[in-house]
């Protein structure tokens, strides 16, 4: 739909300090490239919403900051003359509007004729699927649907853009996973340039092309998915983004000697080893690199995750099979695939 | 679950039928019987005070919402030194009896009133309304407005700010908010504060009281039928009346209310 005009949004410099004196943004310099699905990541206060809010107009940056979109200089325009389309967590629909009112209202604001109008409103309605639903009142209406109703009612106008503020976190989980997947091919389908903000790694890496992981109002990491999840940056990333187990040792002879056992990285001058619970398989004695207690076993239908005590400060976190019991207490002996050692 | 239908029934009886029905048979005993209740429409000083009876009332009403919306709003949304203080200051006008709002609105708009002198030492000659449907007007709107202003604050807090961003992301200027997203989000509680500001001014005696030497409002008609003139069948006919056309006006307005809670739920 609006392949064509996809554009670049340019961050320079842009800090925010709230009138309290709180800073809740560091000078930022970002480069979202026209079409791309950036998802901005991290845990409440970390910035993200700010950033978002301040590309949306929302927000303005501290003074020296600028907002491009497509080299446009848009630091000085509210969000009503930037031409975006927004969604919020609470959904934000106009209660005294049915759905196709509130899907129709962009398109009365820019005084768009009424086939015209009727038209755009149809079309959309039938790409979110809720065409069932155009003169229901929205509280007649589920959270999914609503959700579906405000994203028909963002992309009505034709957005140059599609600003997204955890659009699913209002939701049950169930229905998450579904709108996540429907979510993902629209985005695929419109190649429209998207910033979508979430606390949820899970539908970060479903999302983005690339993802901004954010803390304490600064970028901790800038990549795609399987490069924040395979090679964090940080200490933050590594644990913010999956599990991730640490072992502290010293690097020796015959490998990495750490509590419960030695693995096998022989690069020295490294004094902890991180790696994902996904990369440890249980294995006999003889060929075990690790060997622990288990101290907990929680059944997720899946698989069974098992905390094991190997003698460092924190436990490791080991994926087993689920069909075979393991018992609290049992003596566990483990192999880690040296392609997911990781060091910072 | 029937026998706990009687005491309510008992106090329904006690103070609503009861007294309302023997007005109502009060108001038919006179010389004229039944036709006391034509007599309202049919006598022109009956009839033009009770049209000036709604008319100021529904005067005050709708400037009391104008300015209490704007003002509410305003308060609301607004933080500047002295804002606690102003708020609660509002709240001043409600501790007043009709009586002494009356006599404020002589002492600014009556004969030796601050507009009178102020218009005489402008060479403007005297400028006088206190005693006239416009003195009213002001007593009852310096009366009404605190109430409508609360209201209108406490609405307020209520809006859900995404509502108006989302409408601005939309295109929507600061009239369209105000038209498609503040007025509807309001609308109960402007119906709310406009019945009840609309029931007191009707009603209003004290005020009235004060200041009607010159106004006839409907309460004041009723108040000399009954004492100068010792007519109490006129009086209860007139009382049963604007009784009843203001219950009805009240009626309206709560099931307008309804209608929109239910929208907006």
């Amino acid at each position: 739909m609006n392949s064509d005009r996809a554009i670049s949004i340019c961050l320079q410099g842009c800090s925010k300090t709230f009138l309290d004196g709180t800073r809740a943004l560091e000078p930022l310099n970002l480069e979202i490239v026209a079409g791309e699905t950036l998802v901005l990541l991290g845990p409440s206060g970390c910035g993200k919403t700010t950033t978002l809010r301040m590309i949306a107009g929302l927000e303005h940056p501290d003074a020296g900051g600028t907002v491009l979109f497509d080299g446009e200089d848009v630091t000085a325009l509210g969000i009503e003359e930037r031409n975006i389309g927004m969604v919020f967590q609470s959904y934000a629909l106009f209660p005294n509007m049915t759905v196709a009112e509130n899907v129709a209202y962009g398109l009365r604001i820019q005084k768009m004729r009424k086939p015209q109008m009727q038209e755009r409103v149809r079309e959309m309605l039938a790409m979110m699927r809720i065409e069932a639903l155009a003169e229901r009142r929205i509280d007649q209406i589920s959270g999914g649907q609503r959700q579906r109703v405000a994203l028909a009612r963002a992309l009505a106008v034709r957005p140059r853009a599609l600003l997204l503020d955890e659009p699913l976190t209002a939701l049950d989980a169930q229905l998450r996973d579904v709108l996540r997947v429907e979510i993902s091919q629209l985005l695929h389908d419109l190649k429209m340039t998207t910033v979508y903000v979430t606390h949820d790694q899970a539908e970060a890496m479903a999302l983005g092309d690339r993802i901004m992981v954010m803390s304490h109002g600064r970028v901790e990491q800038l990549g795609a998915p399987r490069e924040i999840y395979h090679q964090p940056a940080s200490a933050f990333v590594a644990g913010f983004v999956g599990s991730m187990n640490r072992l502290r040792g010293r690097v020796g002879t015959d490998g990495f000697d750490c509590a419960g056992g030695r693995l096998s990285w022989h690069t020295p001058g490294v004094e902890e080893i991180l790696f994902r619970p996904e990369d440890v398989r249980i294995v006999e004695a003889p060929v075990a690199d690790l060997t622990g207690r288990v101290t907990a076993s929680v059944f997720l239908g899946e698989r069974t995750q098992l905390l094991v005590d190997v003698g460092d400060a924190a436990p490791l976190v080991v994926f087993a099979d689920a069909r075979k019991a393991h018992r609290v207490g049992e003596t566990l002996h483990m192999q880690v695939d040296p392609c997911g050692l990781l060091t910072l | 679950m029937i026998g706990m239908l009687v005491p309510a029934a008992a106090f329904f009886a006690v103070f609503f039928i009861l007294p309302m029905f023997r007005l109502f048979l009060v108001g038919g005993s006179g010389a004229s019987g039944w036709a006391a209740y034509m007599a309202i429409v049919t006598d022109h000083s009956y009839f033009s005070s009770l049209l000036a009876t709604f008319g100021v009332a529904l005067i005050t009403t709708l400037a009391s919402l104008l300015i209490g919306s704007i003002v509410g709003v305003f308060l609301q949304r607004h933080r500047f030194p002295g804002r606690r203080a102003l708020v609660a200051l509002i709240t001043l006008p409600m501790a007043f009896p009709g009586v002494v709002v009356g006599f404020m609105v002589i002492m600014l708009a009556g004969r030796q009133g601050l507009i009178s002198q102020l218009s005489m030492a402008l060479g403007g000659g005297r400028v006088v309304f206190a005693y006239s449907l416009v003195g009213l007007f002001l007593g009852y709107l310096y009366f009404s407005l605190p109430r409508t202003i609360l209201t209108v604050m406490a609405a307020t807090e209520k809006l859900d700010p995404k509502l108006e961003e989302a409408a601005r992301s939309l295109g929507a200027g600061p009239w369209h908010i105000v038209r498609d997203v503040i007025l509807p989000g309001l609308k109960p509680a402007l119906i709310s504060a406009g019945a009840i500001c609309f029931a007191t001014a009707i009603g209003a005696f004290g005020t009235a009281f004060t200041l009607a030497t010159r106004i006839n409002v409907l309460p004041m008609v009723i108040y000399t039928e009954f004492t100068l003139s010792a007519n109490i069948a006129m009086a209860a006919a007139l009382s049963f009346v604007l009784g009843a056309l203001t219950w009805t006006v009240l009626a309206l307005a709560r099931s307008a209310a309804g209608n929109t809670v239910a929208a907006a739920a």
